[in-house]
């Protein structure tokens, strides 16, 4: 026997307009961080022409617009991927090892004697294969997922390592996926094709397909979702695996650009797309977000990179800007969370 | 009771509280007097929890006094509380695992020693005196995993002595004991009483009521009903007292259907909390499963919808064997279960009304995993329209409507579904008024379309209002079946309680 439970409080109405506050909460929830984007974008425009020698700026101009976009891509895809592990209130931590492993056993394929034919394959499934690694051991072993993640982070780092031997497999002739990482496509970067079409494919997934629908659900509400009668393992065991594939992706488009890779590659990658994607408003509770929100925050961070160089800041000082972002995108994340909370 | 203090230790008077649109405490009040063992009684949702955690601090009310030794205090927050000398143990133990019982006993008020040091010394010393006082057997070094739950109320007990306890509350403290630990634990209330310590003990056990308390406090409805003396408190007075209240128009029902097939019927179902059970429910029925909140209701139908492994028996819908493993399996055999947490376990309170409203039904309208978003508006649609919910389109967020209209959304997920058996619990829990009624009439609606209803619920007049047939439910067995007459306030708390052999 227990004691009674009292009624619960009926939930409050929908807040009233009026307080500036409120007229912010909705602007962020309407529009996400595009504003700041464009702040950001006006800020250096200035400072760039401010600090240039001949009081020019060449920030804004088309080539260094360019450049943004394809330093952006790589973030931008191990972001994608990120968005469908945070929506179900996940982390995977694991990316820039995926990254690092697949850059390595595609360039190793790529190699004179080896299959060259099968590096592109090999990069994608190579990814992809991690990913269902990383699901598995969330949804079907029931670990927290950042304790997985983490774990296959350092031991995939690793394998990395032993795969290139400690050195770098450097390879000129790649002329199967040469293409993703240096040529454009009607004045567009192939890099940054890639990284739009799984964008795209994200957004359709989630917002136009039952899989979507059902992640959100995972991720707003597990119990619920279960109740629900939904696979929430299954649902796990795929984004985890989107994740990997877009890992695996990334691996490709950064061996295709350096024409090479080794078992450092894209360490530290994971914390700028988890910081594209919270800084995207995506609650690290889950089950709010969206996937534009993760374009905007990757596109602040490629900004950052690039504007603070230009700048002529020293690569030390980038770290701490950066982290900085990263700090208060979570304290934006709580204070989003509290408002919704009223 | 050791002493005729004339001066109470603890008055409470005109207390109110609301938790949004509902009342659940309105001019209350209780007295204590030192040194006695007063019990509050009251039915599921009379508000006892509420003003207990007002007095421990929890809550604020919104109106009334507190009297601690006729002066006035706030109690503000649980530190307020404590020291006003008032403790409450509460039903859930707060006793953290991998401390020791004395870091346990003293968590937050730890003795210091120089330069602040937590001096362990003379924790140990004084935890083991207060222990020994108690009767416990077991040492205050020892690390508190592996204490039985008569162990840890002991030690919730012995935490509240090192605060200089004037008050002490007990929320329901033998729910999880058995009869030795039980008899062991009035020996310390006695004893406790000896020492002058008032004790506030919430229990539905009649018996141990009978025995134990000096007086007792009845709420009904968030309202006080009386103050009865040992000798007053009979279980009959003490019941009807409980359940005392005018059934409005409101619950009454016109016509009796006719039950058609067994549609669900269980055989010998067990799991976690649920012994052996057996019912069955028609088509076009409505069968209500009373009973105390924690006698095992919700965990029956959990059991039956796959949310919870089932350990034994069986299970058949329309007359054949379902193998039910997941809720999946559940809803395919046509099972629809509206859990009693509407926040926790229904809504995905962060999306949309249309999302919630589909979400059971998507495959059915989309093809190749792709969604029809024109079918899933016009579903939505026609499901505001249909429950008469107010408040927002199908792309609103249903986190910001109110309980009622929430209730009736989650109700529509399941219609979607076409259910054959809906199993509802607490389906009017925290909502107003109006939407009760379209629930009730909804409820009605399926029934009389064939579908076999099983309504959980833990407000009498509702069971009664609503239900062709109420089955009691009592620390996890079924403890009785009322028909037609029989079905009255009395019996139903009779069969839950035990009060008298029913």
């Amino acid at each position: 026997m227990q004691t009674l439970k009292s009624p619960l409080p009926t939930a409050p109405a929908a807040s009233a307009h009026g307080s500036i506050g409120q007229a912010f909460s909705r602007m962020f929830a309407t529009m996400g961080m595009l504003p700041v984007l464009v702040a950001l974008y006006v800020v250096f425009y200035f400072l760039t022409g401010y600090f240039a020698e001949d009081g020019v700026s060449n920030f804004a101009t088309t080539a260094n617009t360019m450049n943004v976009l394809r330093q952006s891509s790589i973030n931008l895809v191990l972001a994608t991927g990120m968005t469908f592990v945070i929506l179900t209130g996940g982390i995977d931590l694991s990316v820039g090892s995926v990254l690092a492993v697949s850059a390595v056993l595609g360039m190793i394929a790529s190699l004179p004697g080896h299959a060259p034919a099968l590096s592109l394959p090999i990069f994608l499934l190579a990814g992809l294969g991690m990913g269902l690694l990383n699901g598995t051991l969330v949804a079907v072993f029931k670990i927290n997922p950042f304790v997985v993640t983490l774990g296959t982070m350092t031991a995939l780092r690793g394998t990395a390592y032993l795969l290139a031997d400690g050195t770098t497999i450097l390879n000129r002739e790649i002329p199967t996926f040469e293409w993703i990482g240096n040529e454009s496509f009607l004045g567009l970067p192939w890099l940054v094709w890639v990284a739009a079409a799984l964008v795209l494919a994200a957004w359709f997934i989630l917002r136009r397909t039952v899989l979507g629908m059902h992640v959100y659900a995972v991720g707003g509400n597990p119990q619920a979702a279960r109740l629900t009668g939904i696979k929430v393992g299954l649902v796990l065991v795929f984004v985890y695996a989107f994740s990997g594939l877009c890992a695996g992706t990334a691996g490709a488009m950064s061996a295709s650009r350096l024409y090479g890779a080794n078992g450092n590659w894209g360490s530290g990658y994971e914390l700028d797309a988890i910081a594209a994607v919270v800084l995207g408003g995506t609650s690290l509770m889950g089950g709010v977000g969206t996937i534009w929100g993760t374009v905007t925050g990757a596109l602040i961070i490629g900004l950052l990179n690039n504007g603070l160089t230009i700048l002529g800041l020293s690569s030390f000082w980038q770290y701490v800007a950066k982290g900085t972002v990263i700090v208060l995108a979570v304290m934006l994340d709580k204070w989003r969370y509290q408002q919704q909370a009223n | 009771m050791a002493t005729r203090d004339p001066q109470p230790v603890l008055e409470v008077s005109g207390i109110r509280k609301r938790f949004g649109a509902v009342t659940v405490l309105d001019g209350v009040q209780l007295t204590i007097r030192p040194g006695e063992i007063h019990a509050l009684m009251g039915e599921n949702g009379a508000g006892k929890s509420t003003l207990m955690k007002i007095l421990a601090g929890v809550y604020q009310p919104d109106a009334g006094e507190i009297r601690v030794g006729a002066k006035p205090v706030r109690i503000t927050c649980p530190a307020d509380a404590r020291a006003c000398g008032i403790n409450l143990i509460y039903q859930e133990l707060s006793v953290a695992a991998n401390l020791t019982v004395a870091q346990n006993i003293f968590m937050g008020a730890e003795p210091r020693g120089r330069f602040g040091i937590v001096d362990t010394a003379q924790m140990n010393r004084r935890a083991a005196e207060v222990l020994k006082s108690l009767g416990a057997t077991f040492s205050p070094n020892r690390i508190a995993s592996g204490l039985s739950i008569a162990d840890q109320q002991q030690v919730e007990i012995a935490r509240a002595l090192v605060h200089d306890s004037r008050v002490l509350i007990m929320d329901e403290p033998t729910a999880a004991l058995s009869e030795r630990e039980t008899a062991r634990l009035f020996d310390v209330m006695r004893a406790l009483r000896e020492r002058g310590i008032a004790i506030i003990y919430i229990s539905h056990r009649m018996a141990e009521v009978r025995m134990l308390a000096d007086r007792v406090t009845v709420l009904r409805d968030g309202t006080w009903i009386g103050e009865l003396t040992r000798d007053e408190a009979t279980p009959d007075t003490v019941v009807r007292m409980m359940v005392g209240r005018e059934l409005g128009g409101f619950y009454e029902h016109t016509q009796r259907r006719m039950p058609g097939p067994v549609r669900l019927k269980l055989a010998d179902v067990r799991g976690a909390k649920v012994h052996p059970v057996s019912l069955e429910v028609r088509a076009g029925e409505i069968v209500g499963l009373a009973g105390l909140v924690g006698a095992g209701r919700t965990e029956l139908a959990r059991l039956v919808f796959g949310a919870d492994p089932l350990s034994g028996g069986t299970i058949d819908v329309d007359g054949k064997p379902a193998a039910i493993r997941t809720p999946g399996d559940a809803i395919r055999l046509g099972i629809a279960y509206v859990p009693e947490d509407r926040k926790g376990q229904g809504l995905f309170l962060q999306q949309s009304l249309l999302a919630n409203v589909t979400m059971n039904v998507l495959g059915k309208h989309a093809r190749c995993g792709v969604l029809r978003r024109g079918e899933l508006l016009d579903v939505t649609r026609g499901a505001i329209q249909r429950l008469s919910a107010r408040g927002a389109g199908p792309d609103g967020i249903i986190g910001g409507l109110s309980g009622g209209n929430q209730q009736k959304l989650l109700l529509a997920r399941w219609l979607e579904i076409k259910p054959r058996v809906l199993i509802l619990d607490e389906p009017t829990r925290g909502v107003d008024i109006g939407a009760k009624h379209e629930i009730y009439r909804i409820i009605h609606e399926l029934a009389d379309a064939g579908v076999a209803v099983l309504c959980i619920s833990s407000e009498l007049a509702e069971i009664i209002g609503v239900c062709d047939r109420v089955l009691v439910m009592r620390e996890g067995w079924l403890s009785g079946e009322l028909h037609g007459e029989r079905i009255t306030q009395e019996n139903i708390m009779a069969l839950a309680t035990q009060a008298q052999a029913a």
